[in-house]
């Protein structure tokens, strides 16, 4: 096989690149959203305007629903517009737009519409920005038909679930990690597609499945290292996309182990965690597993203070004392 | 049609009056027949219709391509109508058949015909502007000289998508002709109870969208200021805004007998019919009486086919519930 050079970069530059090398490869790709004109919020733009001009890479007012509207009204003539939304919480501005016009117009007109956008909505506690710049509340969308949920931690699926979100004609919601965007990793020149629905494991051990995604995935990295040093394997995974999910890669897990922590940042009361119990425990049934728990943040709105806001995350140590109490 | 000698002279095309004519009754038609059979109970859920307010769908779309762009609101069966959709399909739509123009996932306030350029109805006020807006860009960018066509009522000026997109299409000059359609009513209220300061059109003009204010029911008026307002927007000089007077006869849904609204107020506006002031027009310009009933035949003939196809027509097969949800993750949504 011919080897395939990879540059180390990191995570915001992996998905700048998977953005550039789609909008270079399809003239119909283009970017709305504010401040995308100067490289966008993060940096995620950077050189854009230069390389595909301002009709391509378009620096909106601050009009949160029409920069979710409009995206959905230039797919509908055939373009593939890439919503940026700026900071994840902001998009309450814009749920109309994305929950009942671009989540329903393929369904309520009978396949007609072709909503191909991709909405990107940077989300996550990051660097005490208090309780309206925090959030995760990707279980939301998991919860409504019609789009694909996309919660990448790495640079490598960063990039590579990018370029599927951008070639899907489904609408697909990525969740950037803001609090990885310095994580590196390995890509090719060319950035191959990752398919939706597929995990990546993370560690293999029959004690114990571990399932997360997003910010969580490093700590459950080193929780992993920790346990494996006490002796407990464990077999985790980080589940990439939300919807479809992994069920099949987990269930087969889980039926070796016989035991599933599901752990997220976002609140664990109605996380996405729950869902994921549930299935598992339905496909498998209640008597063949051992222990089924999840690991959430409590139900609290996330605090500014630095101490505050250390109490309501989930960490390394608490990861590590919840399998044990598994065992 | 017998025709006798008339006076010539701009905006006095009679072909194209007739063609607004005919548009206005096959609306009408299509409207009354669908409150019958909903009254009759052979369609589920609340209509939105617009009778009386028949000049201003086919005012505005009589200067439309077919590959020009449409977003509606949910009142939205007169402009889908003419915009060109199949009036079968659409009734077959508000009964809930098979072959309806959204396979009966729509119904009658998600109306849509891509085949038309009519991109939908939209169920929630306002819905349709910020898509609007956005189709114009699209086209925009894919060089395209088509134009976009956002209709929407008085009640939809007072949420902020209205304020979002005009600045918008502005701000990036896009070709798109806002259309408010004035009826004096938003749902149950009158929408000047709500709505402070001096109108849409000073609205719009706030933002730098020109247009004008005119009277709605005078159905070749409408057409005329569309055919200018769209060669200004195809032509390039950005969006443009058209505010018209109307006024909607019925209650704001088919269940809604508008016993809150002074019965002599909708008897003064039914003297005000956009039909029969057409028909006034063309009669001085030599347009018979027994033509006004041929019209009129023909378009009742054609609903009453529409309705009796709808009628006949089979459900839809209980697993395309499942269908055209998104292509990713679809297997996995039956369980
Ligand atoms: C965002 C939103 N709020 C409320 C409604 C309920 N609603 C449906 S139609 C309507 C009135 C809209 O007024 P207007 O646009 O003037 O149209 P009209 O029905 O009077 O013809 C309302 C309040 C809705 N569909 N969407």
């Amino acid at each position: 096989m011919a080897q395939v050079t990879t540059t180390e970069v990191t995570l915001i530059e992996a998905g700048r690149l998977a953005v550039q090398q789609e909008m270079r490869r399809d003239p119909t790709v283009w970017v709305l959203g504010e401040d995308v004109a100067r490289g966008g919020l993060w940096g995620q733009y950077k050189g854009f305007l230069e390389e595909f001009g301002a009709e391509r890479v378009v620096s909106t007012p601050i009009s949160e629903a029409t920069i979710m509207g409009a995206g959905l009204g230039a797919a509908l003539v055939g373009t593939r517009p890439i919503i940026e939304m700026r900071i994840f919480d902001f998009v309450m501005c814009a749920m109309d737009e994305l929950v009942n016009q671009i989540a329903k117009v393929r369904y309520m007109f009978g396949g007609q519409a072709k909503p191909a956008v991709v909405v990107r909505m940077p989300h996550g506690m990051w660097r005490n920005s208090a309780a309206q710049h925090s959030q995760m509340l990707e279980a939301w969308f998991t919860h409504l038909p019609g789009v694909v949920v996309v919660a990448p931690s790495s640079a490598e699926d960063e990039a590579g679930l990018l370029v599927s979100a951008i070639r899907s004609d489904d609408p697909v919601l990525i969740f950037d990690p803001k609090d990885l965007w310095g994580a590196t990793g390995r890509i090719a020149e060319k950035i191959e597609p990752i398919p939706f629905g597929k995990a990546r494991q993370l560690s293999t051990g029959d004690a114990v499945t571990l399932v997360t995604w997003s910010a969580l995935v490093p700590k459950a990295v080193e929780a992993v290292a920790l346990l494996t040093k006490d002796g407990v394997m464990v077999d985790a995974f980080d589940l990439r996309t939300l919807w479809p999910w992994d069920e099949d890669a987990i269930v087969a897990s889980v039926k070796r182990t016989g035991r599933l922590l599901v752990t997220h940042e976002a609140v664990e009361v109605g996380g996405f965690g729950g869902e994921i119990v549930a299935r598992v425990v339905d496909r498998l049934g209640p008597q063949n597993i051992k222990s089924a728990k999840r690991l959430g943040a409590p139900r609290l709105p996330i605090p500014f203070s630095p101490p505050l806001e250390t109490q309501v995350r989930v960490t390394t140590d608490k990861i590590v004392a919840k399998v044990k109490g598994m065992l | 049609m017998a025709t006798r000698p008339r006076p010539s002279g701009a905006g006095d095309n009679l072909k194209r009056l007739l063609e607004l004519y005919r548009t206005m009754v096959r609306i009408r038609a299509f409207e009354e027949t669908a409150l019958a059979a909903h009254k009759a109970g052979e369609i589920p859920g609340p209509l939105h219709v617009s009778l009386g307010q028949e000049g201003v769908a086919a005012g505005v779309c009589a200067s439309l391509r077919k590959d020009d762009r449409l977003t509606s609101n949910h009142r939205g069966h007169g402009h889908a109508i003419a915009k060109g959709a199949d009036p079968v399909r659409m009734m077959l739509e508000l009964y809930g058949r098979e072959g309806g123009s959204c396979g009966g996932k729509g119904g009658s306030m998600h109306i849509a015909d891509f085949s038309v350029g009519m991109l939908g109805a939209n169920g929630v006020v306002s819905g349709g502007i910020p898509i609007a807006v956005g189709a114009a860009q699209g086209l925009k960018m894919l060089k395209s000289d088509a134009i976009v066509v956002c209709m929407f009522g008085d009640g939809a000026i007072n949420r902020g998508p209205f304020l979002e997109g005009l600045n918008w299409a502005a701000l990036y000059k896009l070709p798109v002709l806002f259309v408010c359609e004035d009826n004096g009513v938003a749902a149950f209220t009158t929408a000047s109870s709500v709505t402070a300061g001096p109108g849409a059109l000073a609205r719009a003009e706030s933002l730098g969208v020109a247009g004008v204010t005119i009277d709605g029911n005078d159905c070749p008026a409408v057409d005329d200021a569309v055919t200018r307002l769209v060669a200004k927007v195809r032509g390039g000089s950005g969006p443009q805004f058209l505010h018209a007077k109307t006024y909607r006869w019925t209650g704001h849904t088919s269940t809604d007998a508008a016993a809150w609204r002074d019965p002599k107020e909708v008897a003064d506006a039914k003297v005000r019919c956009p039909i029969a002031r057409l028909e006034k027009l063309l009669g001085d310009r030599g347009v018979d009486a027994p033509d006004f009933a041929v019209v009129a035949t023909q378009a009742q003939a054609e609903m009453d086919d529409a309705r009796a196809k709808a009628k006949a027509a089979p459900w839809p097969k209980p697993e395309t519930a499942y269908a055209d949800v998104q292509d990713v993750g679809a297997a996995a949504w039956h369980k």
